[in-house]
C-alpha cells in the first residue's frame, strides 16, 4: 500500500536559477540518492509519483514550496527529512515531511493562495512614499487592470484577488497574500507594477526581490467564514 | 554561501543561467586556505556538451584527490553571455569558486574535436590571458592541452604552454610537484599566503623542466622548417635536453586507476544525462579510418567486479535515471553478458534505464535489447561505414552483408522495424559503384523485412534511415596519407548516393541524411595541419568565428578569407597527395603504433586487403612495446 507524503522545502542562493522542470529532475535524482522508497508508475519507463504544488519563477526565492510524493513504506518524518537533507545541494533545504490523510487532495489541486515578501534591490528602492502609496492603493474600492490571457486580454479587479497587503517600515518590504488558485492566480510583480502605475512611477525589470513565503489551501470555519490553511498543516508528522 | 560572479540581472537575462552557477551535486568545494595549487579544467564548448564528457570528470576526480590542489571547471560561455561579458568587461570565471580564471595556476583545456579551436581563443580571451603562449608572463596561468586532438597539436601549438600527450591519469602528480618546486611553494603554503606575495618565478625554467617528463610536449622548445613546396623539412628540439620524440602516456591497469564514482550531476539536462561506465579502453578492430582505434591501443578492460562496484556506487551517488556503457566497441568486452545481467537486475530494482551502446546485432544483443528497451520505439543500429564489401575491406571494417542481414532478420522476427545505418562518403579509392552500394544495401534490408515478417504481423512499413558523413583523414591512421575529397566532390557523391537510394524498389521506406561538406573540409585542414595554421585560426577568431562546431555559427566564407589573408591554401592540407616518406607535423609524437605499421596498412587498404584484429592475431602495430593489455607478452588472459 502506498502512502501520500508532503515535503516542504525552501529555495535560495544559486538554486533560484533552477527552473521548474529542472527542479523536478533534481528531486527525482535526490529521491534515488536518499534511497526513498518512492512509488513508481508501471510500464517500460516507470517514473516516480511526485507532484509539485506550484511552479516558482526563475529568480524567485521561497520559504514554502511543496512537493507531494507517494511512498511504498513509512519510516518517520524525522528520518525522511534527515535522509533527504544528506543529499541536497546548497540552496534547497527540506523543512518538513508530513503524512497526508488518505482523502487529502493533491498539493496542486488544493491551492487557494500564496504569500510573498517583496523587497527592493539596493539602489532600486521606490522614489515615492511606499507606505502611503500602499495604503491608498489597497483602500480603493476596485483596482481594475487588463490581464493578458491566452484568448486576449480581459478586465480583472485586482482587489478581489489580493487578500492582504501591508508594508514593513523597518525592513522596507511589502507583504502580500494573493490568490493562487488555478483560475485567479496573481503574481506579486503584477501587484507591484500596478501600484507603481498608480504612483506614476515605473517599475524596473530587476528592481524587486521576491520571496514566496508559503502556499495555502482554503476551508471554512464553523461560522462559514473562509480561512486559509498552510499546505504544511494539512498532513501530520509520523 | 558562495557569491556568484554574475549579477542577478545578467543571470535573469541569459539563456539557461544554470550553466554558470556551479554548486551541482558532486562539484568539489575546497577552502583556498587548504590548497596550494589552483587548476581550472576547461571543455571549450557550451556547458551541456562539456558536462557530458567523461575524460574531464576523471581528471577532476584525480586532481581533487590531491590535498594540495583544487580543480574547478570552466566552459565556453554561450554566445549571449559572451557578448555581455565583453560589453561589461567581466572576466571568465570558474564554476566552483566563481573567481577569475586568470588567478589560477593552470588552465587545462581538453581537445576533443578540431572545430572547437576558436573556442580555445574565446576562453583565453575572456579570461584575459594572452592568446599566444609567447606573450604570457608570470601572472598568467600555465595553459595545458590534452585529449585526442593533442596528437596533432601543431595547428594550435602557439596557444599552449604545454600539451599532455596520452592518458591523464599517470603524470599529473609529477607535474604538480615540479610546479611547486619551480614556484617555491613550500610544504603547507596555501593559496592565500601565495596571493599576498606575488612572486617572480622562472616560467621558462618550469616549462623546460616539464619537457623532461614523459608525455609532456612544450611547443616553444621545438622548431619547424619547411621545404619550398610547403611540406615539413624538419621538426627538432631547440635544445639537447629536450626529447625529440614525445611518447604517449598510458594507464596499464584500469582496475587500479582513478574513476569518478561520484561525478558532478548537472541541474540542467545535458547531452549525456546519465551514468557513464567506461568498461574498457582501446579497441581490437583496426578500422583504418578510425583515429581513436589507434590512439588508445591496446585494449585494456576493467574487470566485471570493478564495474559492478562502480555502477552501484554511481547510482547511489548521482541518482541518475539512466546508465550507459562507454567504450569503442562494447561487443568486444569479454565480460559483457555478465555485466549486463548484473545491470539488468540492479537497474530493474532501482528503476534505472539502461542505455545500450551500439552493440553488434546478434541473438545476445537482441535478447538484451528486448529486455531493456521498448521494441516498438527502439531501432537497430548498424555502422557498415561503406556500401560495398570491397570498400569495407579497404577500410578494414569487419562487417559483412551477411552479418547485417543475419542480424536484421533476427531483429525483424523479434518485432523491430526501425533500422539506422551509418556510412561514410569520400573514402580512399571510392567508386560510383561503392556509393550506389549504400542504396542497394538499404533496399536489401527492406526486402528482407517483407520476406521475413508475414503481412498480418507487420506493424507498419519498415523504416530505414541511412546517414552519411564525409570522410576526414586523421593523423595516426593508415589513411593519414590519403588525399581528402574537396567539398564539391562530397556533394556530388551525396547526390549519387541519394539517386542510388531513390532508384530502389523500397525507396519510400528509406530516409537519407548527409552531413555538411564545408565543416568537414575545415576539420580536415585542422586535423592534418601544421604550425602555420595558428595564424589562420587567430585571424578567423578575430573576424568573429567561434562555436564553429555549431553549424549555425560556422562561417565558411570567413575562414576562407582568413586563409587568403594568411597566404595559405586549405587544399594543401586536404586534397594534396602526400608521399610515403613525407615528414608529418605529428611525427614527433609516438602513440605506440609505428609509422611502418600504418604505411603497411595504407598499402593493404589500397590493395583492398583486410587485416586481422588483435584477438585473432597480432598484426605487429608496435604498441606491444608498452607491455600492457591484450598485447602478446603482456600477460593478458581473456
Amino acid at each position: 500500500m502506498a502512502y501520500k507524503l508532503r515535503l516542504k522545502f525552501n529555495k535560495y542562493a544559486h538554486m533560484i536559477y533552477i527552473g521548474h522542470l529542472d527542479l523536478m529532475r533534481y528531486f527525482q535524482k535526490a529521491m534515488r540518492r536518499a534511497g526513498v522508497d518512492i512509488s513508481y508508475t508501471s510500464g517500460f519507463s516507470p517514473h516516480q509519483i511526485m507532484s509539485f504544488a506550484q511552479p516558482l519563477g526563475v529568480g524567485v526565492f521561497s520559504n514554502g514550496e511543496y512537493v507531494d510524493i507517494s511512498v511504498e513504506s513509512l519510516t518517520s518524518s524525522r528520518q525522511l527529512v534527515k535522509a533527504l537533507s544528506g543529499v541536497m545541494a546548497e540552496g534547497v533545504d527540506i523543512l518538513s515531511a508530513r503524512l497526508l490523510p488518505e482523502d487529502a487532495r493533491g498539493a496542486m489541486a488544493s491551492i487557494a493562495a500564496a504569500s510573498y515578501t517583496v523587497s527592493f534591490r539596493t539602489g532600486s528602492e521606490p522614489g515615492f512614499d511606499l507606505a502611503q502609496a500602499l495604503t491608498d492603493f489597497y483602500n480603493r474600492d476596485s483596482i481594475l487592470i487588463e490581464k493578458e490571457t491566452k484568448k486576449g486580454s480581459r478586465q480583472v479587479d485586482l482587489k478581489e484577488h489580493i487578500y492582504a497587503l501591508s508594508h514593513d517600515a523597518g525592513e522596507n518590504t511589502v507583504y502580500m497574500l494573493l490568490d493562487a488558485s488555478s483560475g485567479g492566480n496573481i503574481k506579486p510583480n503584477l501587484v507591484m507594477e500596478t501600484l507603481y502605475d498608480f504612483a506614476d512611477a515605473r517599475l524596473g525589470e530587476f528592481d524587486l526581490i521576491v520571496t514566496r513565503e508559503d502556499i495555502f489551501a482554503e476551508d471554512h470555519d464553523a461560522s462559514g467564514q473562509r480561512r486559509f490553511i498552510s499546505l504544511n498543516d494539512i498532513g501530520k508528522d509520523y | 554561501m558562495r557569491k556568484l560572479a554574475l549579477s542577478d540581472e545578467i543571470l535573469l537575462t541569459v539563456e539557461k543561467p544554470a550553466r554558470y552557477i556551479g554548486g551541482e551535486i558532486g562539484s568539489v568545494q575546497k577552502d583556498l586556505s587548504d590548497v596550494s595549487i589552483r587548476f581550472a579544467m576547461c571543455f571549450p564548448d557550451v556547458y551541456e556538451i562539456g558536462m557530458s564528457h567523461l575524460g574531464i570528470q576523471i581528471l577532476y576526480e584525480l586532481l581533487n584527490r590531491y590535498d594540495d590542489v583544487w580543480c574547478e571547471r570552466v566552459y565556453s560561455p554561450w554566445t549571449d553571455l559572451d557578448a555581455v561579458m565583453r560589453r561589461d568587461h567581466i572576466p571568465l570565471f570558474s564554476l566552483e569558486s566563481q573567481t577569475p580564471i586568470r588567478e589560477f595556476d593552470f588552465l587545462g583545456i581538453t581537445l576533443q574535436y578540431e572545430m572547437c579551436y576558436t573556442n580555445i581563443l574565446q576562453v583565453l580571451d575572456l579570461s584575459g590571458i594572452p592568446l599566444l603562449a609567447k606573450d604570457r608572463g608570470t601572472e598568467d596561468p600555465v595553459v595545458i592541452g590534452g585529449g585526442p586532438c593533442s596528437y596533432n597539436p601543431e595547428p594550435i601549438a602557439d596557444f599552449f604552454d604545454l600539451f599532455y600527450i596520452g592518458e591523464g591519469e599517470t603524470r599529473y602528480r609529477e607535474l604538480m610537484d615540479l610546479y611547486r618546486q619551480w614556484r617555491g611553494i613550500g610544504e603547507g603554503m596555501n593559496v592565500l599566503q601565495r596571493q599576498k606575495e606575488p612572486e617572480e618565478w622562472n616560467r621558462q625554467g618550469f616549462l623546460r623542466a616539464a619537457s623532461h617528463l614523459p608525455g609532456i610536449y612544450v611547443p616553444s622548445l621545438y622548431e619547424a622548417s619547411y621545404h619550398e613546396d610547403g611540406t615539413l623539412r624538419s621538426f627538432t628540439p631547440k635544445y639537447e635536453d629536450v626529447p625529440a620524440v614525445v611518447r604517449k602516456e598510458m594507464v596499464s591497469d584500469l582496475d587500479q586507476s582513478v574513476y569518478p564514482t561520484a561525478p558532478v550531476v548537472p541541474f540542467i539536462r545535458v547531452t549525456q544525462d546519465r551514468i557513464t561506465l567506461e568498461i574498457m579502453r582501446g579497441c581490437i578492430r583496426g578500422c583504418r579510418f578510425c583515429q581513436a582505434g589507434q590512439l588508445y591501443k591496446p585494449l585494456r578492460e576493467r574487470s566485471v567486479e570493478t564495474l559492478k562496484k562502480y555502477a552501484a556506487q554511481m547510482m547511489k551517488n548521482t541518482g541518475h535515471e539512466e546508465i550507459s556503457l562507454s567504450s569503442l566497441s562494447s561487443s568486444d568486452y569479454s565480460g559483457l553478458s555478465d555485466l549486463l545481467q548484473f545491470l539488468m537486475d540492479e537497474c530493474g530494482r532501482q528503476k534505472v534505464n539502461i542505455a545500450l551502446p551500439s552493440l553488434r546485432i546478434d541473438a545476445f544483443s537482441l535478447d538484451v535489447m528486448n529486455k531493456v528497451q521498448d521494441v516498438k520505439k527502439s531501432s537497430l543500429t548498424f555502422a557498415p561505414e561503406a556500401g560495398s564489401q570491397r570498400m569495407r575491406d579497404v577500410i578494414n571494417k569487419g562487417l559483412t552483408k551477411e552479418d547485417i542481414l543475419g542480424g536484421a532478420e533476427q531483429a525483424f522476427k523479434g518485432g523491430w522495424n526501425k533500422v539506422k545505418l551509418y556510412f561514410m562518403l569520400g573514402l580512399p579509392g571510392e567508386t560510383e559503384e561503392d556509393i550506389r552500394g549504400i542504396g542497394e544495401l538499404c533496399n536489401d534490408i527492406a526486402m528482407l523485412y517483407y520476406d521475413t515478417v508475414p503481412k498480418e504481423e507487420r506493424k507498419g512499413r519498415i523504416q530505414i534511415t541511412a546517414s552519411t558523413s564525409f570522410f576526414v583523414p586523421k593523423p595516426f591512421t593508415p589513411f593519414q596519407w590519403a588525399p581528402m575529397d574537396p567539398p564539391e566532390s562530397f556533394l556530388e557523391k551525396a547526390g549519387i548516393c541519394k539517386d542510388g537510394i531513390r532508384s530502389q524498389l523500397n525507396q519510400k521506406s528509406i530516409r537519407y541524411n548527409w552531413h555538411e561538406a564545408d565543416t568537414s573540409m575545415m576539420e580536415g585542414v585542422l586535423a592534418r595541419g601544421d604550425r602555420r595554421l595558428a595564424a589562420v585560426i587567430l585571424k578567423a577568431y578575430h573576424k568573429g568565428c567561434f562555436y564553429d562546431a555549431w553549424s549555425e555559427y560556422y562561417h565558411h566564407d570567413v575562414w576562407l578569407e582568413a586563409f587568403r589573408e594568411c597566404g595559405l591554401d586549405p587544399a594543401f592540407y586536404t586534397t594534396r597527395k602526400r608521399s610515403e616518406d613525407e615528414l608529418f607535423p605529428w611525427d614527433f609524437i609516438s602513440c605506440g603504433v609505428t609509422r611502418e605499421f600504418l604505411l603497411r596498412e595504407w598499402k593493404n587498404a589500397l590493395a583492398g586487403r583486410a587485416s586481422s584484429n588483435c584477438r585473432e592475431k597480432c598484426a605487429g602495430c608496435g604498441v606491444a612495446s608498452y607491455g600492457v593489455g591484450i598485447c602478446p607478452g603482456a600477460g593478458y588472459i581473456k
